[in-house]
């Protein structure tokens, strides 16, 4: 068992790509949260593929340099986010509708601008699905450094962000800067799409961002616990697909995703007195 | 800190001004549609106000304006003096039906979020403001559920903790959409009783409603709302035959009765949902 548990992390690159999943997986969790309360499942799934054609123009300019990568998936993830924003805002066009929009007119302009290279589809299938053995040290110091500062806003602007999200009136009525913080938590979403990206690609994102958060929602009924627990799901999440995806020879982006939705299901089901297990058998009468 | 101070203006109140004064305010639907016309009135300090009228007549847009979340189209609306928006001494009870109770937040932490703008930004909660969080829901009866998650918690009881939080955001005028909808009779005997307790406190208490019963009974008074002030005073002068059929018109039936009573029967809707259609 130790063996087989350690016999993986003599490759550096294993060791770089659990670093990068655990890292990934407890930032994505935490900010979920948010996402979760906040109903914004689909704008974090658009903002993924939105990062695509700022991912595309890096790699066209700066071949495959990873600094570069970063950079021109932060700048098409956060003038997404804040284009979504602006057009919602003026209320003619429902913000469904208006990410729909945005996000499809950016992933087509990626998968246009990938495929005007030839080895179209291998490059296409890492931005997609992710390529988390392919991290190299650099990138894990991007991910920690930008993970830290989206985990350290979370934490500073704590209650302002639970003011918002749980009473925009109280929030208004407060003169607390609330367009401000929808913004920043836009903009901390992006970010954490952009260190995602080599994990799980922009495929999957929205599974890193949502399933564990949503996992722990059906754990706890407090914020901060809720947090930790979803951090914490992320980080296993990541280990353990990594680690199944090296034993069984899949690719590592959707086993760390499915084993996320496995915690979900058990969560779903066992979950202390709320899970359906539970509920189905006091029904029958088999449990007080 | 500068943002600090830029989320945290003086509140420059005049004491000897009326608590809230509107002066011709006219505000309109996101459609277009006007939801309130030409509207003017002012509160004294510590009085008890219902607001009634039937659905769509304005009741939530005017509660919204005087919490600065609703700009007027023109006249203007001013709390204790000065223009509204600015005040962070104005409490709200939200309706029920618009507050999410499956939000992980315990009883405590709903009421302390009253004292965010207190506390500030980058700051965080102090000793006094766990005191004041504890007295707040000790003056409402709630302080023994301090721990439970809000959805856990009966309808009268979810009222009292955003009293409670009122409370705690040292609020001088408290606006309740809709508080006593659904709720039992002891229930809303327990909000009046502790509607009691802040008027003692000096605290003013504008309540919009549906129940014309309880308004009558139980406040200074009356505010009959559609659209226009219909009738503003004491509940005999405000609720007549005439008042109640232009403020209802088909949606009741006014039967004149013997003894100088009226028999009412409100036949509308439930649920006020008006303000779905503002974009904000």
């Amino acid at each position: 068992m130790i063996e087989w548990l350690l016999a993986p992390l003599q490759y550096g690159f294993m060791v770089r790509g659990l670093l990068a999943a655990v890292t990934v997986g407890a930032v994505c969790g935490v900010l979920g949260t948010y996402v979760v309360l906040r109903g914004m499942a689909f704008f974090g799934d658009a903002l993924a593929h939105a990062v695509l054609p700022g991912v595309a123009v890096a790699y066209l300019v700066a071949g495959g340099a990873q600094g570069a990568l970063f950079v021109g998936a932060l700048v098409a993830g956060i003038g997404t986010a804040l284009g979504i924003g602006a057009i919602s805002k003026s209320g003619q066009i429902r913000e469904d509708t208006a990410i729909g929009i945005l996000f499809a007119a950016m992933f087509a302009l990626g998968v246009a601008l990938i495929s005007t290279v030839r080895n179209f589809s291998v490059d296409l299938t890492h931005f997609m699905f992710g390529n988390v053995l392919g991290v190299s040290t650099a990138d894990l110091w991007l991910t920690a450094i930008f993970g830290a500062l989206v985990v350290a806003l979370v934490i500073a602007f704590y209650k302002e962000f639970l003011v918002i999200s749980f009473d925009p009136v109280l929030a208004s009525i407060l003169r607390l800067p609330a367009q401000f913080f929808r913004y920043l938590l836009l903009v901390m979403l992006a970010v954490t799409i952009v260190i995602a990206l080599q994990t799980v690609g922009v495929g999957l994102m929205v599974a890193m961002l949502i399933t564990p958060a949503a996992t722990a929602s059906l754990l706890t009924r407090r914020l901060p616990v809720m947090m930790v627990a979803a951090a914490t799901i992320g980080a296993l999440s990541g280990v353990i697909g990594l680690y199944l995806s090296y034993t069984v020879s899949v690719a590592s982006g959707a086993a760390i995703v499915l084993v996320c939705t496995a915690f979900f299901l058990l969560a779903l089901f066992f979950a202390p007195t709320r899970g359906a297990a539970w509920r189905f058998a006091r029904a029958r009468g088999w449990l007080r | 800190m500068a943002l600090r101070s830029f989320i945290r203006k003086p509140e420059n109140h005049r004491p000897d001004a009326p608590v809230v004064e509107f002066r011709g305010v006219t505000i309109h639907y996101g459609d277009g549609k006007p939801a309130l016309e030409d509207v003017s009135f002012a509160l004294t300090r510590g009085e008890r106000v219902a607001i009634v009228g039937p659905n769509g007549a304005g009741k939530s847009t005017l509660l919204k304006a005087i919490a600065g979340i609703l700009t007027p189209a023109a006249g203007s609306v001013d709390v204790y003096g000065a223009v509204s928006g600015g005040h962070i001494c104005i409490g709200y009870v939200p309706q029920r039906s618009h507050v999410d109770w499956s939000f992980p937040v315990t009883v405590a932490d709903v009421v302390l979020m009253g004292r965010v703008a207190r506390i500030g930004l980058l700051h965080q909660a102090g000793r006094d403001d766990h005191r004041l969080v504890a007295e707040s829901l000790d003056q409402v009866g709630m302080r023994a559920l301090a721990g439970r998650q809000i959805g856990e918690l009966s309808g009268g009881q979810q009222q009292r903790v955003f009293i409670a939080r009122a409370l705690a955001q040292e609020a001088e005028l408290l606006l309740m959409d809709e508080p006593l909808t659904g709720l039992d009779t002891p229930s809303q005997e327990a909000i009046f009783n502790i509607l009691d307790l802040l008027r003692a406190r000096g605290l003013t208490v504008l309540v919009s409603t549906h129940d014309l019963q309880l308004a009558a009974d139980r406040f200074d008074r009356l505010m009959l709302l559609r659209r226009q002030i219909i009738g503003f005073g004491r509940a005999a002068a405000v609720l007549t035959p005439a008042n109640l059929r232009q403020a209802y018109g088909s949606h009741m039936t006014v039967i004149p009765a013997t003894e100088g009573e009226l028999a009412l029967s409100d036949t509308c809707c439930a649920g006020d949902d008006e303000e779905e259609h503002h974009h904000d």
